[in-house]
Formats: C-alpha cells, sequence, structure tokens
C-alpha cells in the first residue's frame, strides 16, 4: 500500500526520487481511498514552479475536492496529462500511472523533511 | 450518538463506509466505489437501506380529511394502494419537506419523509393535528413506525423482475406510484414501486427483524449494494430534488418545479391562499438544470452569474457517470433561467462555463 522508496507527506502526497534533482509525485492510497472515483485532476502548467506544502493542483471526486499540496519545491518539468482523459488512474494506480508531476528540485534536503514509508503508515492509525 | 438502521451490522461487513446522514450512521459507500454503484442501479439492479426514512400511520375515520389540510394533495381522494408525492408547506407556502402518501386501506394512510427533517414534520403535524381536533368530535391516531419496519429500495431496469422472482410474479402486478402486499421468504411485505433514482422498482417495507436475510437475498439474486453516494448522483441525473440542499423552507414549490404536485384551490388546505398568491404573483427565480461545459464541478453555494452579475445560485452539483459531464441544479433568476442559455459557476473563484439545460439530465428509455 506504501512502497519503501518513497518518501510521503501529511497531506498525503508522495514523492519519488527520479534521479538526482529530480521527483514524480503523486497521492497516497490513503488519499485516493478516502476521495473516493476521482472524476478531475487540476495540474499546473509545466515551467511552473511549486513551493513546499503548497498548493499545485485540485482534485476532485464524485463527493468532493481537495487541494493539492506539494511536497517538494521546484520547478514544474512535466505533468501526467493522461489524467485529463482518465482520471480514474489516480485511484486504479495512484504510485504508478496515476502520478501528477515531475519537480526539478531546488532542494534535495527537502525529501528529508518528508516521512519513510513506516512513518507514513504509523500517522494512518 | 446516531441512530442505526437494522442493516447497520450488515453494511460495516460488507466494507461500507459509514457515515452521518440526517442523525443517523448510514453507508455512503461500498467497497468499489460510487461510480460502480450508479452504473449497476443503472444497468441492472441497486439496492440502498433507506430505513432512515421516517414512516407514520395515520389512522381513523377523520384521518384522510386531517391529512388533506395539510399536504399539497388531496390524500382522501386516492385510491386503496395509491400513492403520491407532495409537499408538506407551512401557511406561508415554504415547503417544510416533500414526501409520499399513501392510502394503505379504508382509513388508514402511511406518510414517508425524510430522515433529516423527521423531527420538524413531527413536531408540525402534532400541531396541526391539535389544532385540527379543536373542532370536537374528531377520530385519528397517529402512530411512529419508523423503528419497527425496514425499507429497501430495489431500483434499476431489471428490479422488477428480480422481485418479481422472489414473489411469485405478484410485484410486477403493482402499477407505478403503487403500493401492495407481497410475500418474499414467507415475510409479509409491503411493496411500493416508487424511487428517487429515475429507474423502475420498488421500495420494500417490512418487519425489520427480517432485514438481514432479505438484504441478503437480493445480494444473493445479483442485487449491487449501492449507498448514499450513488443515492445523491442518480437522484440528480434523474432531475430529483433534495429537500435541505435543493429547497428548504425558505422555497415555495412553484419556484422548486413542484407545481405538479400542489392543490391549492382547496378552502381546508392551510397553506392554499399562501400558494394561490404565490402562483398568481409568479417567481422571481425558478430551479434550472445545468450542463457544465468545462472541467470542475459546481457544489451547493456556488454562484451564478451571467456577464459577471449574480443571477442564481447551486444548490447540488454532482458528477454524472451517465453523461461524463459535471451537472447541478440550482436557483436563477426567471430573465437567465431558459434552456439554453449560457452562464458561468464561480467554483471555487474559477469561472466555469454552464448551460441552463432541461431536466432531468437522464430519463430511462422504456
Amino acid at each position: 500500500m506504501y512502497p519503501d522508496d518513497l518518501r510521503y507527506s501529511s497531506e498525503h502526497e508522495w514523492a519519488r526520487l527520479e534521479d538526482v534533482g529530480s521527483v514524480e509525485v503523486g497521492i497516497t492510497h490513503y488519499a485516493q481511498d478516502t476521495l473516493g472515483d476521482v472524476v478531475f485532476v487540476e495540474l499546473p502548467e509545466v515551467g511552473s514552479e511549486v513551493g513546499q506544502f503548497d498548493k499545485f493542483g485540485e482534485i476532485e471526486s464524485v463527493k468532493a475536492v481537495s487541494d493539492l499540496y506539494s511536497p517538494v519545491s521546484g520547478t514544474v518539468t512535466e505533468v501526467n496529462d493522461k489524467l485529463e482523459q482518465s482520471p480514474e488512474l489516480v485511484n486504479a494506480d495512484p504510485y504508478g500511472e496515476g502520478w501528477m508531476m515531475k519537480v526539478a528540485l531546488d532542494d534535495p534536503s527537502e525529501l528529508e523533511s518528508l516521512m519513510d514509508s513506516e512513518t507514513y503508515t504509523g500517522t494512518l492509525e | 450518538m446516531n441512530n442505526r438502521t437494522p442493516l447497520y451490522e450488515t453494511h460495516v461487513a460488507s466494507g461500507a463506509r459509514m457515515v452521518p446522514f440526517g442523525g443517523w450512521d448510514m453507508p455512503v459507500q461500498y467497497t468499489n466505489g460510487i461510480i460502480h454503484e450508479v452504473r449497476h442501479a443503472r444497468s441492472d439492479v441497486g439496492i440502498f437501506d433507506v430505513s432512515h426514512m421516517a414512516r407514520m400511520e395515520f389512522s381513523g375515520r377523520d384521518a384522510g380529511r386531517f391529512l388533506d389540510t395539510v399536504l399539497s394533495v388531496r390524500a382522501s381522494r386516492l385510491e386503496h394502494g395509491q400513492a403520491r408525492y407532495h409537499v408538506i408547506c407551512d401557511e406561508n407556502g415554504g415547503i417544510i419537506d416533500d414526501a409520499i402518501v399513501y392510502d394503505l386501506e379504508t382509513d388508514r394512510y402511511l406518510l414517508i419523509v425524510n430522515a433529516g427533517n423527521a423531527d420538524t414534520v413531527r413536531a408540525w403535524l402534532s400541531s396541526q393535528m391539535n389544532r385540527f381536533c379543536e373542532s370536537g368530535d374528531v377520530d385519528i391516531d397517529r402512530k411512529d413506525t419508523t423503528d419497527d419496519i425496514a425499507m429497501i429500495a430495489v431500483q434499476g431496469p431489471s428490479a422488477v423482475a428480480m422481485v418479481d422472482s422472489l414473489t411469485d410474479g405478484e410485484a410486477s402486478k403493482i402499477d407505478r406510484f403503487h403500493a401492495g402486499e407481497v410475500t418474499i421468504d414467507g415475510e409479509r411485505i409491503l411493496a411500493s414501486r416508487t424511487g428517487y433514482t429515475g429507474e423502475d422498482g420498488f421500495e420494500i417495507m417490512f418487519d425489520s427483524s427480517h432485514s438481514a436475510e432479505i438484504w441478503r437475498l437480493l445480494v444473493d439474486s445479483g442485487a449491487t449494494e449501492c449507498g448514499l453516494g450513488a443515492r445523491d448522483v442518480l437522484r440528480l441525473e434523474a432531475g430529483l430534488m433534495l429537500h435541505g440542499s435543493d429547497m428548504t423552507v425558505e422555497n415555495n414549490p412553484y419556484e422548486a418545479g413542484l407545481r405538479w404536485t400542489v392543490r391549492p384551490n382547496r378552502p381546508e388546505y392551510i397553506a392554499g391562499e399562501a400558494l394561490r398568491n404565490i402562483r398568481d404573483t409568479g417567481t422571481p427565480r425558478r430551479i434550472a438544470g445545468l450542463a457544465m461545459l468545462s472541467r470542475g464541478i459546481a457544489r451547493h453555494g456556488h454562484t451564478i452569474l451571467s456577464d459577471d452579475q449574480e443571477v442564481g445560485v447551486v444548490t447540488s452539483g454532482t458528477f454524472s457517470p451517465m453523461l461524463n459531464q459535471a451537472i447541478a441544479m440550482g436557483y436563477i433568476d426567471i430573465a437567465h433561467a431558459d434552456i439554453g442559455n449560457a452562464v458561468q459557476v464561480n467554483v471555487r473563484g474559477r469561472m466555469v462555463d454552464a448551460e441552463v439545460v432541461k431536466l432531468p439530465f437522464y430519463r430511462r428509455e422504456d
């Protein structure tokens, strides 16, 4: 449910270090399960700047809407365009095809301020 | 603590997510999610625990005559087994609740109202009944059966066939907006050909001690368990109003699109004069359907605009799996409420284009 190779925020986003200085970002299993069926995902423009724990987009399910908070600071280098047509990928595969954006890190040490899988899982209990 | 229906344990065992609703702990969805449940109710059969809805029986020689004074329709003119959707208004024509009244048999009526309004309706009917009884020798008795009777909605294109197969073909003899007694698994059941989804089907009522077995029987027959989340999507697609969201006591049945439920030209009806005045004057706004033209769901309370001017407010909104589009209902100034009119909705600061469309959004094929 919560892969060991990811870092987690208290807002239920994850970050995966792809190569030095760049991470992929999405929401956790817990977040997608709590939201229920996702029907819209609003993502930032490629090239825009995001701040750590600042809003980078919105996610809307049949039931409710939530803000998305970036787990890291940096520049958005890519967004998952597939979510426009297939937002349900966030429910089906939150750590894979349901990824949201890639960010070139301003400060790689920010990853240290995020939780590992075990700590994050502990916050859910 | 919230009330629990007799099916509470059954829902939990099925993996339902329970939420508080109208003073009750109710399933909002089961494990496969709202869209899955909606699709099954639209293509096959969905079942819904609606035991939280408040049920009261009125009996006695004057029961029908009393109901005529407080309901927007003439209950005393119903035939046995007939059901009518209507509204319960205060003296000003404000909608206290919407409800269904049944003529069960001579001098015995059943009234079903929303869970969240149950206490308000009970208090209102008590005060009206006291006034009615002041006129002297009156024979009328009221009994609340909410806790004794379970109620399950069985809805969808295959719902009638499913209930038919469990009742030896008795159920399909019941016409739309009628109710009759049938037997399922040896239990006597009141089957009402009504619902809140836009699909054909029944709402079945029976002694609450049998609820888990009957629920299981329906699931084993192929019905999909559906929660309040799916129920809300289905009723909104079908253009059906939700009291508390789409109408309150601040609204009258004319602006709420419920003119067809109101018989105001009756001297005995306490809201008659107020409603005739509203009807003759006309209302400045009315409920309308909105189809959202780009991403974003309009939700309750969002403002509707035209040329930067506020022209209305959204009362309900959701994503429609059948239309693959966000839909909403709301009150719009008459001048902007024509079908095809272009408006915007302020969705948390973002202007989303929308079009005024005809209700319902979805109509089943007969």
